[in-house]
């Protein structure tokens, strides 16, 4: 990327004036807002997003460059076309998808971790005053949401649409107009949902949204319908990719790959589909019950009535516990990627962890009432899924010395990207001991609702994802952009990262243990929870600071970082096999694949990968069956490369579909436009010829 | 480097449909259905818990006669919709489409007799879906049966205009192949609901 020329500079600060004056205008003058730390965030969000918007729409006609980026370095003698806004509205190409995802997740990770933020501030020291407890579970239940939904899950959907379409040798996705759905679905639901800051409050009764309490009497502003709809979009917008995955996985895989020789990536990104596929109906069934409960007033949910609140409880966990696996899968796919090829070894024991990751799978739909164990089941059904969330470690714990077993004896090069995974492996060996000791149901019953699951799950998922996620950015930044992130910088942000992240998180496990309670707005002196809340909080502000390195390394590496060639890392999947970023037809020529390491076949045809010899006879049957009806070349070689053509109906039936669930809390009016809008862009897409 | 681009590694295009091998789209819409298997088994499943735990109006009130005719008007549109597929896999242009919008008017009589049940039930009835439980799972898992219902008209209208522009025959039908496939997954779910809700 070139440096932002000055008419550029010019007109965004133009435009962030004009964004602050209109947003200052609309929350002051309109809406009143009371906290003004609040109301100074939420006016510059919205006026760094009205600056955004002006200065996009302007970037033609002014000719500013706004988005000459990411371009090959070395372009085969064309043009590249230029980027246009236009084109990032209408593209249905899987990596400028990858893109849109990675970019609006990172967004939200500001979002949510400034949220955070105000969160360790406000429990300091006991006492705390900086916002009021209405505040406080607004600021939790968003930190929470936004972080799975909208930092996590797309992060790992945006890396899974640039690279594993890449690593199986694919052009595109197999439904590319669906892809781009799902992309401005997620953005829409994610506006839509932080939209209630705005319109009477955001959500407040946890990311879990229990009822009584997410009941109308108990939340009776709309925030609750926020989440709810918000949800509703985001939940759609997953199921989207997941069939996408699936797809585009089980049957667009380059000639030769069969399933024994899909990068592990792959594998995790797979079967974290099916996991998507089948849990989110089950949320969606649930908050349906519960958008009806607080709108048209049924008792699916109140016991007085005959309902039962425990239906919230269980249809949520259904979904929520397979969201867990759905979070971790795809990071620790990362992590089986970076790990061998920094210790010069091919991964341990794959089939190990392609098994583990299908088990993982199935049984992760066996031991959601671990999240239950406090509401009073019989004892055999606490037993039976405390023995079920034990076992399920086991899959667990096959990885992880299948990644210590690739590191063992491997000639480690310490690149940043493997610091993350290396720092994934230790840190989730950590919350997975705190999670094989709350799946002890005495012990449990002891902490849950403590610090102390705190502790865990941020150890799973910010240590456990987070990390995996850090990890796969600093390792395809080359690929998607041409330019390698600064690794001095890479290390300083790792390190600093990773002591803010033990300094935040480690004294909950205290905190949860000395009983102080989840969701408290402020806790009275005296109690001896002071010191580790303090350290929390101080290593809260660590671990910002390190994020706001990353952006940074980010910013400086995309203008004047090294250059990157196709194969800065030496690897072995496909991904590498083409320039970086990769041209839009992504390959020119695929190199044969006969083993899981094509590449490497490729540098060292003196010793390449020997083909599977110690696969069950059955499977070696089925690979061979795979290999001979799918080995063959094409007929002709192409003259013409035919790409799926960039399509205006997606992005419409996204606004058609926000509009009109928005119109259930806004005004009918809106969901009668929306519909319109949807059934038109539903025909529209019919219609288009996609040839 | 050996040159082995495949014609299976780009977006699904060029070739013929097929009905054999088994399509790009086909294996999405297969795949998508069985996520709302997922669905409508958990809508199942609250009706039937709770069915039994509610109290004031039930079952016997409902209208099964009319609601049986309701059923035979679906299982027909099936046929129907089959019988489009048949025709455009023959290219038959004008059956094809003469049993596409028998099927549109079939599925939108089924939507309208719903709704005519509905009136009933709840004018004169006294079924609310705020009043008792059992209201409150059976407006919820017919009404959002009569949601796909709906968006699955929308889909045909959106077949039928493009069968007018000339868009589908023999060498391509695969869109009415999966409206259909999506059609008679939700005539399958209205049987289920059919015998679980009103016969049992």
């Amino acid at each position: 990327m070139r440096r932002p020329s000055k008419r550029l500079i010019l007109v965004f600060l133009i435009s962030l004036a004009i964004g602050y004056a209109v947003s200052w205008g609309i929350m002051v003058g309109v809406l009143a807002t009371e906290f003004r730390l609040f109301g100074f965030v939420n006016v510059s969000v919205i006026a760094a997003l009205i600056a955004f918007i002006i200065v996009t729409f302007l970037d033609g006609p002014l000719n500013l460059g706004t988005f000459d980026w990411p371009q090959p370095v070395e372009s085969e003698g064309e043009e590249p076309a230029r980027e246009t806004v236009w084109s990032w509205l209408v593209t249905v190409d899987h990596k400028k998808i990858g893109l849109m995802y990675i970019g609006t997740s990172l967004v939200f990770l500001l979002v949510g971790g400034l949220e955070a933020l105000l969160i360790r501030l406000q429990l300091v020291a006991p006492d705390g005053t900086v916002v009021g407890p209405d505040v406080y579970n607004q600021l939790l239940t968003m930190h929470g949401t936004t972080m799975v939904f909208l930092v996590v899950m797309p992060l790992l959907a945006g890396m899974g649409n640039y690279v594993a379409v890449l690593m199986v040798g694919a052009r595109d996705m197999a439904f590319p107009r669906l892809n781009a759905l799902s992309v401005w679905l997620l953005i829409c639901g994610g506006l839509l949902l932080n939209s209630s800051f705005l319109a009477g409050g955001a959500p407040d009764a946890g990311w879990f949204a229990y009822v009584p309490l997410s009941s109308q009497p108990y939340s009776p502003t709309s925030g609750m319908d926020f989440w709810i709809l918000g949800l509703a979009i985001l939940g759609t917008s997953s199921i989207a990719t997941a069939i996408n995955f699936v797809v585009t996985i089980l049957r667009m895989r380059a000639p030769g790959m069969s399933l024994n020789r899909m990068p592990i990536f792959v594998w995790t990104i797979l079967v974290q589909s099916f996991l998507i596929l089948f849990a989110f109906p089950s949320f969606t069934v649930a908050t349906i019950f519960l958008f009806f409960d607080r709108s048209l007033g049924t008792n699916f949910y109140v016991a007085s009535e005959g309902g039962n609140p425990l239906l919230w409880q269980h249809l949520f966990w259904f979904f929520g516990h397979p969201e867990v696996y759905i979070m971790i899968l795809p990071a620790m796919g990362i992590v089986s990627e970076i790990i061998p090829v920094f210790s010069r070894k091919p991964i341990f024991g794959y089939v190990a962890i392609a098994y583990s990751t299908v088990a993982i799978g199935f049984l992760g739909f066996s031991v959601w009432a671990h999240h239950m164990f406090a509401v009073g089941m019989p004892i055999f059904a606490n037993a039976a899924f405390a023995g079920a969330s034990m076992f399920i470690a086991v899959p667990t714990a096959i990885k992880i010395f299948n990644w210590i077993a690739t590191m063992w004896g491997g000639s480690i090069r310490t690149s940043t990207a493997f610091h993350f995974a290396a720092g994934f492996v230790a840190m989730f060996i950590i919350g997975g001991l705190s999670g094989i000791m709350l799946a002890t149901v005495p012990i449990d019953l002891q902490v849950t609702d403590t610090y102390f699951v705190v502790a865990h799950l941020h150890y799973v998922l910010f240590g456990g994802s987070l990390f995996g996620i850090f990890g796969g950015l600093y390792y395809w930044f080359p690929k998607m952009t041409g330019r390698l992130l600064d690794e001095f910088q890479g290390k300083f942000q790792f390190w600093l990262m990773f002591i803010g992240f033990n300094l935040t998180f480690f004294p909950m496990h205290v905190a949860g243990l000395m009983g102080m309670p989840r969701r408290i707005y402020t806790y009275a002196p005296g109690l001896g929870w002071e010191v580790a809340n303090l350290l929390s909080t101080l290593g809260a502000f660590v671990l910002g600071l390190s994020v706001l390195i990353f952006l940074v390394n980010v910013v400086l590496s995309l203008m004047r970082g090294r250059v990157a060639q196709a194969d800065p890392w030496d690897a072995w999947t496909l991904e590498w096999a083409t320039s970086s970023p990769p041209p839009a037809y992504n390959f020119a020529e695929l190199p044969p694949v006969n083993s899981r390491r094509p590449l490497w076949d490729l540098k060292h045809p003196e010793d390449p990968d020997r083909p599977m010899h110690r696969l069950p006879r059955r499977l070696r049957e089925a690979d061979q069956r795979v290999l001979t009806t799918r080995s063959e070349p094409a007929a002709a070689p192409e003259t013409q490369i035919h790409l799926p053509p960039p399509s205006y109906w997606p992005i419409t039936m996204a606004v058609g579909l926000t509009l009109t669930l928005a119109g259930l809390i806004f005004t009918p009016v809106s969901t009668v436009v929306g519909l319109v809008i949807f059934a038109v862009a539903m025909t529209g897409w019919i219609i288009e010829p996609v040839h | 480097m050996t040159v082995t681009t495949s014609a299976e590694t780009q977006a699904p295009t060029e070739t013929h449909d097929h009905t054999e091998t088994l399509d790009l789209r086909k294996l999405g819409m297969w795949v998508f259905l069985s996520s709302e298997v997922i669905f409508f088994t958990s809508l199942i499943l609250t009706f039937l818990i709770y069915k039994d735990r509610s109290t004031g109006v039930g079952q016997d009130i409902l209208n099964i006669p009319l609601t049986g005719l309701n059923t035979f008007i679906l299982i027909v549109s099936s046929l129907t919709m089959v019988l489009s597929l048949d025709a455009a896999m023959k290219d038959r242009q004008r059956s094809m489409k003469l049993w596409l919008l028998a099927t549109i008017i079939l599925g939108t009589f089924f939507l309208s007799v719903q709704g005519y049940e509905y009136f009933q039930l709840w004018t004169h009835e006294g079924l609310t879906p705020a009043g008792n439980l059992f209201g409150s799972a059976f407006y919820t898992l017919t009404g959002f049966h009569g949601t796909h219902v709906l968006i699955g008209v929308i889909m045909l209208w959106g077949l039928l205009i493009k069968a007018l522009l000339g868009g589908f025959g023999s060498k391509n039908f695969l869109p009415i192949e999966l409206v259909g496939l999506y059609w008679h997954f939700v005539d399958l779910v209205w049987i289920l609901i059919f015998t679980l809700v009103y016969l049992l």
